[in-house]
């Protein structure tokens, strides 16, 4: 067994952090909970025929008046709130994970050439990130929105709503992963093994993503970590703002948008309960992106 | 004086305790220059550490004694280890450019050490400071004393970082490798102020070094360390000239010498048993023999890279790299390059590989001109004929590779062998013809020593069909032994199967026994080329000589 630790350091240090082990549990259960939602969950808050408003907004078990079928209670449609939030974790962690692999295979496509060319394209690319950067992930959001609004047929909008959300958080998300890319691009490229390869003749894409990428993978990886917590809670700020996912296909953002109209009605956990679940979940991814980079940093050990 | 007894040094790990060194005995007297001698990992450095109480944490003293004078060093307090340090033991660093502060003058680092040991006022450490400049020689120590460390070059750094050592008149100085990041000329006046101050101030010296060269020019006593452990001790003639343990003998046959030409290094040999596994590798090279030997000539190739750019609207200045290089390597032959950094050498190195576009010049393989820098097709049969041996094996293998895959990446690109399965075999006896074991083909290249990946290196190379390889230092960050073994292998292979070679080093005593003919490159420039044995024994640049004068070696009474 130490035999085994000792190869996979990284093995070793996960089961002597208790805190990356619980955010590890935690995380674990949540993506295990939104992809079997549907099997789950009490009602499917996207059918209408499953729920009732004859038990809108009863309160979670603890309190008087609840009834024990809904443990965290139900909104004012008489949706299950553990229902919801399964679903809504659901959709945050779809558009979160697809916003993110967009964002990491643009971001880091562009990194590693920019890395590898140098000069003139490396200029073209880093000032195009530096303009993004500039600009507020929430604003450029706003922007591709009202864009999706402008152009595309009112007919398609609403089902086109979940493409446009992605496709405005992985813009405001590729400029870590090109910067990051480039940066250890830069260091690599002067690593004799690359420098070997350029002299035998093989194609740079083959230079890139065979001999560096492998190279760079680690604090690639730790980015990714850190950004799908951002990924997720920016999905939650548009949807509470009201431009991201509307009410009857409700994210955790549009969860948290509904409860705000009831947090001062005394139905506290409508508001409170998809928030302390998006805390957790956040928490959680952000405490093992710390972890990860921990691990591929040994001299922060 | 300094007594070091059953010294042992232990790291306590997640998985036991991990001994550095063991039972180490040592007495250093005072006026003493005590070399410190082995290879990399003989906790040599460690020593040093446990002396000066620094072991980097949690490493600790196991079992020993220390004492310096009278003090037991082992059972000072935190505090009054703090005072000891400075004040009795100080100590030197390797890299000059890293132990002074580049935000602070060479005046306050100075005084600041001066008062943090003595109570005087800042014009009195002033003063003292700027009569410790000029004893180091350094020249107008008045006015240079307020210049920040980047405006000094590399020697007078190493100097200052010297006078701040010997500020605190302490009795023991401790110095790691002080001259192992400088060139010759730097480090034989370095070498020389350490002797002028052990002798005029009875500084006690451990000197702490990996170059026996370095040892033999300066050392009174010198002891050999290996794996931890004390080898021998002694008188440094007698120690480096009639050495009594086979340690230090093997190590003194692995030292290559600057005055004359051996064949063979003896050292210990791969397995015979796994030399048999070659065959198919060494045959597959042979057949691979239609191209007759293939020289290169370079004529009046001229590299020039932007400088810091100055203004900006003008163009930056050009910085020359290499000014008119002309050099003709004859087929099937060595050519040494020696030179010291910043000379040009990997410049040349690169241009020749297409890595660095020449600014004027031709180059030439065999009879075909070679395409510079970006024109160079990536299908242009260069890229196949040249290969190269880079310095650092650490670097110059992908660490996320598997040792098959950096090994048949050549036969597959260049189209050589079609079968996978066909490339695996042939790579496998290439392994077992550079001496390693066939199955490190499972491997990835951080299970491998220095050594051996230089050897993995040289395979890859080799598995290219190379008619012509260039080899950048490929021994200068291995150990002398490890060194010698891989300039075997090279020998044998340059011979066996007609490789024409560029071998680049500053090391001028490793050149000797590899070149047939030597080139001396200066600031860019040739300064002199000619057959091996004449650039050695009868050199006609001024440069040169002083080159071969400076090097250190054993004096050749020495030996029995």
């Amino acid at each position: 067994m130490i035999a085994f630790l000792k190869k996979y350091e990284g093995l070793w240090l996960f089961v002597h952090s208790p805190a990356a082990m619980i955010a590890a549990l935690l995380a674990a259960l949540i993506l295990l909970g939104a992809v079997f939602a549907p099997w789950i969950a009490l009602v499917d808050p996207y059918d209408l025929a499953s729920f009732s408003l004859f038990d809108g907004l009863l309160p979670p078990a603890w309190e008087d008046g609840s009834n024990p079928k809904y443990l965290l209670g139900t909104d004012d449609q008489g949706r299950d709130m553990i229902s919801s939030i399964l679903y809504g974790a659901r959709l945050s962690l779809v558009i979160g994970l697809s916003a993110l692999t967009i964002a990491a295979v643009l971001g880091v496509g562009l990194g590693l050439a920019a890395g590898y060319y140098g000069g003139r394209f490396d200029a073209i690319v880093m000032r195009i990130a530096d303009v993004q950067l500039a600009l507020p992930a929430i604003l450029t959001a706003l922007l591709i929105d009202g864009i999706a609004r402008g152009i595309l047929p009112t007919a398609i909008q609403q089902d086109l709503r979940v493409a446009v959300l992605t496709l405005a958080i992985a813009l405001s998300l590729w400029v870590n992963f090109a910067r990051t890319a480039r940066a250890s691009t830069f260091v690599q490229m002067n690593k004799e093994y690359v420098q070997a390869a350029i002299m035998m003749g093989q194609h740079p894409l083959r230079v890139m993503f065979v001999h560096i990428l492998p190279n760079i993978l680690g604090p690639l990886l730790v980015i990714m970590t850190v950004d799908l917590a951002s990924a997720i809670l920016l999905e939650a700020t548009l949807s509470f703002l009201g431009i991201g996912l509307p009410a009857d296909s409700p994210s955790l953002g549009t969860l948290i948008r509904i409860g705000m109209q009831f947090l001062l009605s005394g139905e506290w956990w409508i508001l409170w309960i998809p928030t302390v679940f998006l805390v957790v979940l956040v928490v959680s991814i952000n405490i093992l992106g710390d972890f990860l980079r921990d691990v591929f940093n040994p001299r922060l050990r | 004086m300094l007594t070091i007894k059953d010294l042992s040094v232990k790291f306590p790990s997640r998985f036991g305790d991990i001994t550095a060194i063991e039972d180490v005995d040592m007495v250093i007297k005072p006026g003493e220059i005590h070399g410190l001698v082995g290879e990399s990992g003989a906790g040599k450095s460690t020593v040093g550490a446990a002396v000066i109480g620094l072991l980097q944490s949690p490493g600790y003293v196991a079992n020993g004694t220390l004492t310096l004078g009278d003090t037991d060093l082992r059972t000072l307090t935190p505090d009054q280890a703090h005072v000891m340090r400075g004040d009795r033991i100080s100590m030197i660093f390797q890299d000059p450019q890293t132990s002074l502060n580049p935000l602070m003058t060479i005046e306050d680092q100075l005084i600041e050490t001066i008062q943090a040991h003595s109570d005087v006022s800042v014009s009195a450490a002033r003063k003292r400071a700027v009569d410790l400049l000029e004893e180091i020689g350094i020249k107008n120590a008045a006015q240079r004393i307020k210049a920040y460390p980047h405006q000094f070059s590399g020697g007078m750094r190493q100097r200052v970082v010297i006078a701040l050592a010997v500020s605190t008149d302490p009795e023991l100085i401790i110095a790691d490798e002080p001259t192992t990041a400088l060139d010759v000329a730097v480090q034989s006046q370095v070498l020389d102020l350490i002797q002028r101050l052990a002798k005029e101030r009875q500084i006690a010296f451990m000197l702490i070094t990996h170059d026996i060269g370095v040892i033999a020019q300066v050392a009174d006593r010198v002891t050999v360390m290996r794996k931890g452990r004390v080898m021998e001790t002694g008188g440094t003639a007698q120690v480096l000239g009639t050495p009594k343990h086979p340690y230090t003998q093997a190590l003194m046959d692995a030292v290559p010498p600057l005055d004359r030409k051996i064949d063979r290094f003896q050292v210990p040999e791969a397995d015979e048993a796994s030399r048999d596994d070659g065959d198919l590798a060494e045959n597959w090279l042979l057949e691979g023999q239609q191209h007759d030997l293939t020289g290169l000539s370079l004529q009046n190739l001229t590299v020039r890279f932007a400088g810091p750019r100055t203004s900006l609207f003008r163009k930056p200045p050009h910085y020359v790299a290499l000014d008119d290089v002309t050099l003709n390597i004859k087929p099937g032959s060595i050519m040494g390059l020696v030179g010291e950094s910043g000379s040009g050498k990997s410049t040349l190195a690169k241009a020749i590989t297409g890595l660095v576009t020449p600014n004027a010049g031709t180059m030439t393989l065999g009879d075909t001109a070679l395409p510079f820098g970006k024109s160079r097709s990536r299908h242009h049969p260069s890229r196949q004929l040249v290969q190269m041996v880079f310095q650092d094996p650490y670097s110059s293998l992908n660490s996320r590779h598997r040792i098959g895959d950096i090994l048949t990446e050549p036969l597959r690109f260049y189209g050589f062998v079609k079968d996978a399965t066909e490339r695996e075999n042939l790579a496998r006896s290439m392994l077992a013809l550079v001496g390693m074991q066939p199955d490190a083909i499972t491997k990835y290249p951080h299970q491998f020593s220095g050594g051996q990946r230089q050897r993995i290196a040289v395979a890859r190379a080799l598995l290219a069909r190379p008619r012509f390889l260039i080899c950048d230092e490929p021994t200068s960050a291995l150990d002398v032994s490890i060194q010698a073994e891989i300039l075997n292998l090279l020998k044998d292979l340059q011979s066996k199967f007609g490789l024409t070679i560029l071998f680049i080093s500053h090391n001028l005593a490793v050149v000797r026994q590899m070149a047939d003919e030597t080139a001396v490159l200066r600031h860019g420039k040739i300064e002199e080329i000619g057959e091996t044995d004449a650039v050695y024994t009868a050199p006609t640049a001024a440069y040169t000589k002083s080159l071969l004068e400076l090097t250190p070696v054993m004096p050749t009474s020495w030996q029995a």
